[in-house]
């Protein structure tokens, strides 16, 4: 199972000097030992619970566990599960558990509490299942130690659960267990058979009969994923790979248990089972890889999931999920805190729509405008009103969409499936012209015919054309993965390394996607101030000030003025009116002001990704021209498609209108490749050719896409591309090599050449050969 | 010849043996979480508590 490397760590010799002694992060000129307080506090916790020894295994990637400046954290008391002798039980997906050094800090640290029972973490599915005596209010406690630790954790959701428990995947594994036993033992027997050249036709029938006896339960039982899948297709009235494995094995057995019985020279058990075994290997190889995926998606998207306070009719708020809201109920919308309901506002409001319209800049609601869920608080807390509970909303409404935009999708066809199309039927051909033959035209006995026409099967039997493409997969889906990019599809390799033309959104995807500080000349000491007061705050904007000056110390005695700023002694930070300025035009800018000093003004924008037009130039080498749709005024669309180097720009396009875009490219014969981040990118993601989104991107988009983008920033993205056409050549290469074997190999089949032991080691050279080649998929080149 | 008799039972039981413990593992979910398993037989500290059952 080696095929699969782990995640190559990154960080261990970034311990060096200039490194942060927790997080493993390079150090700014001027830091000694952390690069931010997180840190320090991250390492004081580590070496105060005598846990210490982390350090020097860690494993993680630099920076990976840097504890967040204003962890947004999510109430867990409804998540934990009251057991019946009074423990109470969490499951929860963490982020940042990467290591096995990680999996040992958490364990520990959690285990050091005097309450908690037990605490196991998976390493495979991110999932830290913890059991404690006492209260529900510890779940909090815990996720913040967790927190301060550097971990971020949210409730393993439904989505998470689905994606670690597979079913079908240890179906797979078992089957592939059995048949390896059965091949192994087969092959102990058959060998015997093989060599024993002075054997006595008893010993031989005997030994026969042996073979018989592991062989036939084995290929009954571990053949079942190929023959349940073969008769779907039967029925659907394809022919598929699976059909011509199924007919192959089974008829190897029946007819090596006819020899058997009449004592024939030879039986083909060994060829079957091992057959199986090879191809069971390769498949759970495949779906390996492709639940490693599912899992990181699901854990980014559990990590967006979380609660929303709802007002009980005595003024009271209660946490619960958003699933459980109703129409008519009263929520309250934190600052920062991102919508996850339609409603209607009580009050003003500002709201950033960015994710729902493309806008990059906030706009303001009116009492009883509608507000539309997937928006993020810029402004105050305020009240709205539930105007359609989550599964009648409109995020659910996107998501039946994006089903409907999927399965249409689905009736692409992989490479594997063309070449079985014609593959099937010709084998099957050759099989029946060999019978044909032997019995009429050479008046061969009938038996002879029939094994003859076996063999034939047998020596066809897709092994190396049924490894070939999976074995690629796996090599480029793991390559992939270790550089941070997520393949969700199976055949989304395939689509990738074909795109010929590239659509991208604008605000999140060629941008940031939220506010960064604007470089206006500002006092370092006077930014460091402001910034220490910001921390106190969710605020968008205070998150972008903290962010900007990330040594600044968290300060107390920080109050918060709803809606218009924090004050901490004469020292105030927020809205330029708060300041005593005018107020400003776009609601994207912050001032301070100590005492009677003159006020400070800081401004914010959406800033266009560093990478961003070298990822659009390096596409461009490939063979992709590169368009921007946004939901975004012409002005800003037109600057950000100026600085990226991006030539054909659409603004003010709604959700529906870059569908229709997405569609009109593909009328025309292209193949495009879409890459969005937003709500109302979603459903021209689920249209395209083959689609990607950027980390950060909201759920709907990455459940959309067939590539989710781990790390910052769109680099990836053509790397992504090169190995995606790498793969696709080396699929096509295993693909060929597999059929010149066939066109050699056949021939001896019909002559009746083929004893066991060469098809053995026909079956099993080729094999080695398409796999070693598929190794080569890794490479970016 | 007379060994035959003895040694393939023998070698096929055993061989058993084998599959029904590979069987109870991916049963008992010790295949679930293969990288976890693979760090966890570094670590050398138990956990310093008694177990409250």
């Amino acid at each position: 199972m080696s095929l699969i490397v782990p995640a190559r760590p990154i960080a261990s010799e970034a311990l060096s000097a200039a490194a942060c002694a927790h997080c493993g992060a390079p150090l700014a000129p001027g830091q000694a030992r952390f690069c931010c307080t997180g840190c320090e506090g991250a390492h004081a916790l580590i070496a105060g619970l005598g846990l210490a020894a982390f350090y020097a295994r860690r494993e993680s990637e630099a920076g990976a566990l840097r504890p967040e400046v204003t962890a947004t954290s999510i109430d867990l008391v409804p998540f934990a599960a009251a057991g019946r002798d009074g423990t109470r039980r969490l499951e929860l997906v963490v982020a940042g558990l990467t290591c096995g050094a990680c999996v040992w800090l958490v364990e520990q640290a959690l285990a050091r509490e005097p309450d908690i029972l037990s605490a196991r973490a998976s390493l495979s599915a991110r999932r830290l299942t913890v059991t404690w005596r006492g209260e529900a209010g510890r779940a909090n406690d815990i996720a913040a130690l967790l927190a301060r630790l550097g971990f971020r954790a949210a409730p393993f959701s439904p989505a998470c659960l689905r994606a670690t428990e597979d079913a079908e995947g240890r179906e797979l594994t078992r089957a592939l267990g059995i048949a390896a036993f059965g091949a192994m033992n087969v092959m102990l027997v058959s060998v015997a058979v093989w060599v024993g050249t002075d054997m006595g036709p008893a010993l031989r029938h005997g030994l026969h009969w042996l073979a018989a006896l592991i062989g036939m339960p084995i290929v009954l039982v571990a053949g079942m994923p190929f023959y349940r899948s073969a008769w779907v297709a039967l029925r659907a009235g394809r022919p598929s790979m699976d059909m011509a494995v199924s007919l192959g094995v089974l008829a190897t057995a029946l007819m090596s248990l006819s020899e058997t019985v009449f004592n024939g020279p030879y039986t083909y058990f060994d060829g079957a089972t091992a057959l199986l075994a090879l191809l069971l290997a390769g498949r759970a190889l495949d779906r390996g890889a492709r639940r490693r995926a599912r899992q990181s998606v699901a854990e980014l998207l559990a990590l967006q999931e979380g609660t929303i306070q709802r007002l009980l009719p005595d003024g009271r708020t209660e946490a619960v999920p958003a699933e459980h809201a109703a129409a008519g109920d009263r929520v309250l919308v934190a600052a920062g805190e991102r919508l996850r309901l339609d409603g209607v506002a009580e009050g003003d409001t500002l709201l950033d729509a960015a994710a729902t319209t493309g806008e990059s800049l906030p706009r303001r609601f009116g009492a009883g405008e509608a507000l539309p869920a997937g928006a993020v608080n810029m402004g105050a807390a305020f009240t709205m009103v539930v105007s359609a509970a989550a599964k009648d909303g409109s995020l659910a409404a996107m998501a039946r969409l994006l089903e409907r935009a999927e399965q249409a999708r689905g009736r692409f066809v992989s490479i594997a499936d063309r070449a079985s199309r014609w593959y099937v039927p010709v084998v099957h051909v050759v099989a029946a012209a060999t019978f044909a033959l032997w019995w009429g035209a050479l008046g061969a006995p009938w038996q002879v015919g029939l094994v003859n026409a076996v063999c034939v099967l047998l020596i066809t039997c897709p092994c190396a054309l049924a490894l070939a493409v999976p074995a690629v997969q796996v090599v480029a889906v793991g390559a992939l993965f270790r550089r941070g990019v997520l393949v969700t599809s199976a055949t989304a390799l395939e689509r990738l390394a074909s795109a010929d033309h590239a659509v991208f959104d604008k605000t999140g995807t060629l941008t940031e996607g939220r506010p960064v500080l604007i470089p206006e000349g500002q006092d370092p000491a006077v930014l460091a101030q402001a910034a220490s007061l910001a921390r106190a705050s969710r605020h968008p904007l205070a998150q972008a000030l903290a962010r900007a000056a990330p040594d600044a110390p968290a300060l107390d005695g920080v109050h918060e003025v709803p809606g218009q700023g924090l004050v901490r002694g004469v020292a105030r930070l927020g809205s330029p009116a708060f300041c005593g300025l005018p107020a400003s035009v776009d609601g994207m800018t912050l001032a301070y002001r100590d005492g009677d000093a003159a006020p400070v003004v800081f401004r914010f924008a959406d800033r266009l990704r560093a990478d961003a037009p070298a990822a659009v130039a390096a596409l461009a080498g490939l063979g992709l021209d590169a368009e921007l749709l946004s939901g975004d005024g012409a002005g800003a669309v037109d600057a950000v498609a100026r600085d990226a180097g991006i030539a054909g720009w659409r603004a003010g396009v709604d959700p529906a209108a870059k569908q229709a875009r997405i569609l009109a490219l593909k009328a025309e014969g292209r193949r495009p490749l879409m890459v969005g981040d937003g709500i109302n990118d979603a459903a021209a993601l689920a249209a395209a050719h083959v689609s990607a989104s950027p980390a950060g991107a909201t759920d709907l988009a990455q459940t959309a896409s067939d590539l989710v983008l781990q790390r910052e920033g769109l680099a990836m993205l053509p790397g992504a591309i090169r190995i995606a056409r790498r793969a696709q050549a080396i699929a096509r290469q295993n693909i060929g090599f597999s059929l010149v074997y066939n066109v050699l190999a056949v021939p001896m089949a019909v002559a009746g050449f083929v004893t066991p032991l060469v098809a053995a080691l026909v079956m099993a050279s080729s094999s080695i050969i398409v796999v070693v080649n598929a190794l080569r998929a890794g490479k970016e080149g | 010849m007379d060994s035959l008799l003895l040694l393939i039972p023998v070698s096929l039981f055993l061989g058993f043996l084998g599959l029904v413990g590979f069987l109870w593992a991916l049963r008992s979910r010790q295949y679930e979480d293969l990288d976890g398993a693979a760090a966890r037989i570094l670590f050398d500290d138990q956990p310093d508590k008694e177990t409250p059952r």
